[in-house]
């Protein structure tokens, strides 16, 4: 089957996510929708390997939400919480996205070209198999990663950019790791993260996440493979254990 | 440290008259009070927190325990309570955690809330032969309907409805995850929950595969640790509760400690074994009310607007705004949890202090949505310190359309509110995941205990409306005409919209 | 038919009563007015009480009759009001938003006179339709407005024995608002509930009694959610879940879909009532028959009463006698 393509102009998002859902459902593989401009929720709980869902212009928020699968490609920018609870698939934003980016992934990837906004990646967790990945080729703002649980976390600041610049990074993480080119400021570090310089070995085992990335969106792999890298993990599994005392 | 012992909170005795030496509370006390030794028991009273499973299993009768053998000089201001948490943060600088409801002796309003019965004027019906009806829909209900009268003298529905929830009786049992309780106590609550015709909260744990067969009795909870939430989870369930808030800790979150996180929790959590579970204090995708649209539509595209979606929030000082913002939403139920409901392990500042009590915030609700005319986009579901079939006529009265009950539940397993549920040791294989304890809870048992609870009180419901002249549930809800203040003040008198016994 | 044999019926069944309350309603005894509003009014005191509801009038429409209902002294009853009738011309400009502005003018007037308690009482509303009711025995009350002097084409009659609240003229049945009247025989035990349910959409229960929700319910479910008066009843009465689980699909889901939109409309507790507006009598019962009700027919006649005996009294001839079942509406349409 060939692609199929929606004209989504001014088409509400019940609608418009229904004919996604029909379509999939009827075995198709490649559909665009073009004209995309605020509509939320889309690939909302779509499943599928083999399924690609490309959406020309903005989408609206919790785009891929509880996906479980199929990719989608999004040629403009993407707004509140792509990748929402996604369970497996791969989102790519070429642009950038705004707060909460990744929120409580549990599986599959999102790649974000250029910035994120606030708490990205928060609550982010692994499982068995499923390790979310999130990558991001700008710079993400404060209260990233924070009670990450797993999964892994990359800002590259391609083009110098800081890759964060805000506080909090990391708070309350137990699990996964957080991966940022250069080091943070410690002021950014949030309680319960350290910081650590990334080792070869480690940065040997992201290299193909990172070819992944920049083969995606064409960028120059040369400063990507030749930075510096710095992870902020867990200083503990039980961040707030010491908080509490039993009655 | 210079504080010394406190004394004893209970004191076990053995009367050994009577004790045959079976050793049954040794075997089952999992706190470490009994002891072997040589040909007698020893009891370290100091281990007991009065969960009774020795006294309970004691053939002879032989054990006694006393509560506060020995106490502090009496103080109406300075309690033992109150001493012993300054005496517990000298120590350890930290946060005090505590298990079960609100523990402060408030004043509790539904034992200042009496019911109505006909006499003469009108007739009370007779349950024993005339139908009573306490079927209960819950989800979002049309305002008006629009009918097609036909030529052939057809009327034909042209009002679409929203997917409700029919339960037989207006009496659910509310979230309870696994993981704050076994697996086994897990099973026997759904397992009495389907076979009674309502329903059960999976709680914030994710669904055991072991529970599958019960699904359709079963509402997924979505809370801000998303914890075993994906797309199939949200699928399997009857329904979908969005949990902001909770009644024994609102406005914070909840820490499942990685030590409780085993092969089996770690499964149905969708987290490694041993970690933490960290439920944050908001969502991080809902900082405002739009935001909480946004998630209700979006699980509702998730599962094709086949589900209904419950939000949950604790009983505050504005929870009837809330819960109007919440009716408009989308939103098909809210569940307004009071400050008596039950936790695993809450702050105890939190548990004591914070929220208000559930008749309160239930009437303040229904009045609100009323007053602004919406009353029948949202289902009211009341939660927090429903004691038995009276509380929940008169939560109803107030307004609700439906109950969650928790610790009752417990009880009807053997509970005895001893309230050390955080200690993860409950002897009764409740609040616990250690195998051995757990196995003490037979699933089939209990189930039975459970039902017959339910059951038990839904047939003393089918009295109480009956004996106020009521015979559809719908009648008596929001009909505070059928409730009286005894002792109760003014103000609280508004809020409830009661008159006071003898008006 | 003018109001002599209605009096006659009504009187036969004074055992039913307390001496605290009766009326009567005549559809059809104004033709001269029909087109206006009669605003049949009780005024505590005409000097104080009279002004300041005509200014009130005066801003939502325009008076274009007025006179005191004549009334005739009886030693059997107390004159606690002077009862005023005016003709009225709602003026619908002052409701733009409104589909249909002039009812909606009248409904809150209603609702507005009657809440504020001003010495005033505005107890009927419809057009070419007048109640006539006070404190007193069936025959005492129609001595006093002297009911034979009206000819109407359909009449309700009520003799109360108060027990919620006391006998007060505004609380003698029927109960109206707009062309709707209604009388009742029993106790709402829902009315709590139906009470604030018809108050969140903008009525008020101001007669401290559960007849007047009756009206209002009506009103709400035929003239503004488009109901016929059989499904109105149906909501009001609702077969039992385990009569709808047996039903067809299709019956089953107009069935639940009634309850679930108008559950807090079921009316439960011991009632017979009778609703009318100008072309249409319905009678009905709760849903488990707990009040008596009797209809029959005489040529294109429809009666209904709580005794036969007491349709006996205007006309001996009448036909189909029955007992209409648990809910079932009996209805007559008047056909012009």
């Amino acid at each position: 089957m060939g692609e199929v393509r929606i004209n989504a102009k001014d088409m509400p998002y019940q609608v418009l996510n229904q004919r996604v859902r029909a379509l999939v459902a009827s075995g198709e593989k490649d559909i665009i929708l073009d004209n995309v401009l605020g509509q939320r929720f889309i690939g909302d709980g779509i499943r599928g390997d083999d399924v690609t869902i490309t959406v020309n212009g903005v989408p609206g928020g919790d785009l891929a939400m509880f996906m479980s699968g199929p990719t989608v490609i999004v040629h403009g920018n993407a707004d509140h919480a792509p990748g929402n609870t996604m369970d497996n698939g791969k989102v790519v934003i070429h642009g950038s996205a705004g707060d909460a980016v990744a929120h409580s992934m549990r599986g599959g990837r999102v790649y974000v070209r250029d910035n994120i906004g606030y708490r990205g990646g928060i609550n982010m967790k692994e499982y068995q198999t499923k390790r979310p990945i999130l990558v991001v080729g700008g710079s993400a703002r404060a209260f990233l990663g924070e009670y990450m649980a797993g999964g892994l976390v990359i800002v590259l600041g391609t083009d110098g950019v800081a890759p964060v610049s805000g506080r909090g990074v990391g708070s309350g993480i137990h699990g996964g790791e957080i991966i940022v080119r250069g080091r943070i400021d410690n002021t950014c570090l949030g309680g319960g993260a350290e910081q650590k310089k990334l080792t070869e070995d480690e940065k040997k085992a992201i290299r193909p996440i990172l070819e992944d990335f920049v083969r995606t969106f064409t960028i120059d792999p040369d400063p990507v493979f030749s930075a510096e890298y710095s992870k902020i993990v867990p200083a503990s599994k039980r961040p707030f254990a010491s908080k509490y005392t039993w009655e | 440290m210079s504080i010394g012992s406190t004394p004893l909170k209970y004191r076990v005795k053995i009367d050994t008259e009577r004790c045959m030496q079976c050793k049954r509370c040794i075997e089952n006390c999992s706190y470490g009070v009994f002891r072997e030794e040589g040909d007698g028991i020893q009891i370290q009273s100091r281990n007991c927190v009065a969960c009774h499973r020795c006294l309970a299993f004691c053939p002879r009768d032989a054990i006694e325990i006393e509560e506060k053998p020995g106490d502090y000089r009496s103080h109406p201001v300075w309690t033992r309570e109150a001493r012993e948490a300054i005496f517990n943060q000298a120590k350890t600088g930290k946060i005090v955690l505590a298990g079960m409801g609100n523990a402060l002796p408030y004043p509790i309003i539904f034992d200042r809330l009496l019911l109505d019965a006909c006499q003469v004027t009108n007739p009370s019906i007779d349950p024993l032969r005339e139908p009573m009806e306490l079927r209960t829909y819950i989800g979002k209900k049309p305002s008006s309907l629009d009918l097609r009268h036909l030529e052939n003298g057809d009327v034909q529905l042209c009002t679409k409805l929203s997917p409700n929830l029919q339960i037989e009786t207006p009496v659910m049992i509310g979230h309870m995850s696994y993981g704050a309780i076994s697996l086994n106590a897990q099973t026997a609550l759904v397992k009495a929950a389907s076979r009674i015709g309502t329903f059960m909260g999976t709680g914030e744990g994710g669904l055991h595969e072991s529970l599958y067969p019960y699904q359709d009795h079963m509402i997924v909870q979505v809370a801000s640790g998303r914890f075993g939430v994906d797309i199939n989870y949200l699928e399997r369930g009857a329904a979908i509760e969005i949990k902001i808030g909770q009644g024994a800790k609102p406005g914070i979150g909840g820490h499942l400690p990685g030590d409780k996180v085993c092969a089996d929790i770690s499964c149905t959590r969708m987290i490694p074994e041993g970690s933490d579970a960290i439920s944050p204090a908001p969502h991080h995708d809902i900082y405002s009310i739009e935001d909480l649209k946004q998630l209700v539509r979006g699980l509702k595209e998730a599962t094709e607007w086949k589900k209904p979606v419950f939000v949950k929030i604790a009983a505050v000082h504005n929870s009837a705004a809330i819960a109007a913002g919440i009716a408009r939403s989308g939103a098909d139920a809210v569940v307004v949890d009071g400050f008596r409901g039950g936790s695993g392990a809450t702050p105890r500042v939190f548990r004591d202090h914070v929220g208000i009590p559930v008749e309160a915030a239930v009437a303040s609700v229904d009045a609100k949505l009323r007053q602004q005319g919406i009353r029948n986009e949202v289902s009211i579901i009341a939660s927090g310190g429903i004691r038995e079939s009276a509380d929940v006529a008169k939560i109803i009265c107030l307004g609700a359309d439906a109950v969650y009950i928790g610790t009752s539940a417990l009880i009807a397993m053997g509970c005895r509110v001893c309230g050390t549920c955080y200690r993860g040791t409950c002897a009764w294989g409740i609040a616990t995941q250690k195998p051995e304890l757990v196995a003490r809870l037979d699933p089939e048992v209990n189930a039975v205990q459970v039902e017959n609870l339910i059951h038990g009180w839904t047939l003393e419901l089918a009295e109480l409306m009956g004996a106020a002249g009521i015979n559809s549930i719908e009648s008596l809800r929001g009909n505070r005409d059928r409730l009286r203040g005894y002792m109760l003040d003014e103000g609280l008198m508004n809020v409830l919209d009661v008159k006071t016994v003898g008006a | 038919m003018d109001g002599s044999k209605i009096r006659e019926a009504l009187a036969s069944m004074d055992e039913r009563g307390s001496g605290e309350g009766s009326g009567y309603v005549a559809y059809g005894i104004y033709p001269d007015y029909k087109e206006y509003y009669a605003l049949h009014v009780f005024f505590d005191n005409i000097r104080e009480h009279k002004v300041p509801l005509e200014d009130l009038l005066e801003k939502w429409g325009m008076i274009i009759h007025d006179e005191q209902i004549k009334t005739y002294e009886q030693p059997g009853l107390r004159k606690v009001h002077t009862p005023w009738r005016y003709f009225f011309r709602p003026n619908p400009s002052m409701m733009p938003k409104s589909t249909s502005p002039e009812e909606d003018i009248i409904t809150s007037l209603v609702m507005k006179v009657n809440s504020e308690r001003n010495g005033a009482l505005i107890f009927s509303s419809g057009k070419n339709l007048g109640v006539f009711k006070a404190a007193g025995w069936p025959e005492d009350v129609a001595n006093f407005y002297r009911i034979q002097d009206y000819k109407g084409y359909l009449w309700l009659a009520h003799n109360r024995y108060p027990t919620n609240t006391a006998g007060w003229w505004g609380g003698a049945h029927p109960f109206n608002l707009l062309n709707w009247s209604v009388v009742h025989n029993g106790e709402i035990t829902s009315y709590g509930t139906n009470r604030r349910y018809i108050e969140s959409f903008g009525y008020k229960c101001t007669m401290h009694t559960d007849t007047e929700v009756v009206a209002y319910l009506i009103d709400l479910l035929v003239r503004k959610h488009g109901l016929s008066e059989e499904m109105a009843v149906r909501a009001f009465a609702p077969p039992f879940w385990d009569e709808i689980d047996r039903m067809q699909k299709k019956d089953q889901e107009l069935n639940r879909a009634l309850r679930l939109a108008y559950g807090p409309a079921l009316m439960n507790g011991p009632f017979a009532i009778c609703v009318a507006k100008e072309n249409l009598l319905c009678g009905f019962t709760d849903r488990i028959k707990l009040r008596p009700l009797v209809a029959a027919e005489s040529g294109d006649r429809l009666f209904i009463s709580s005794e036969e005996a007491a349709i006996r009294r205007i006309d001996d001839d009448v036909t189909n006698i029955r007992m209409p079942g648990a809910g079932e509406p009996v209805i007559g349409r008047l056909y012009a």
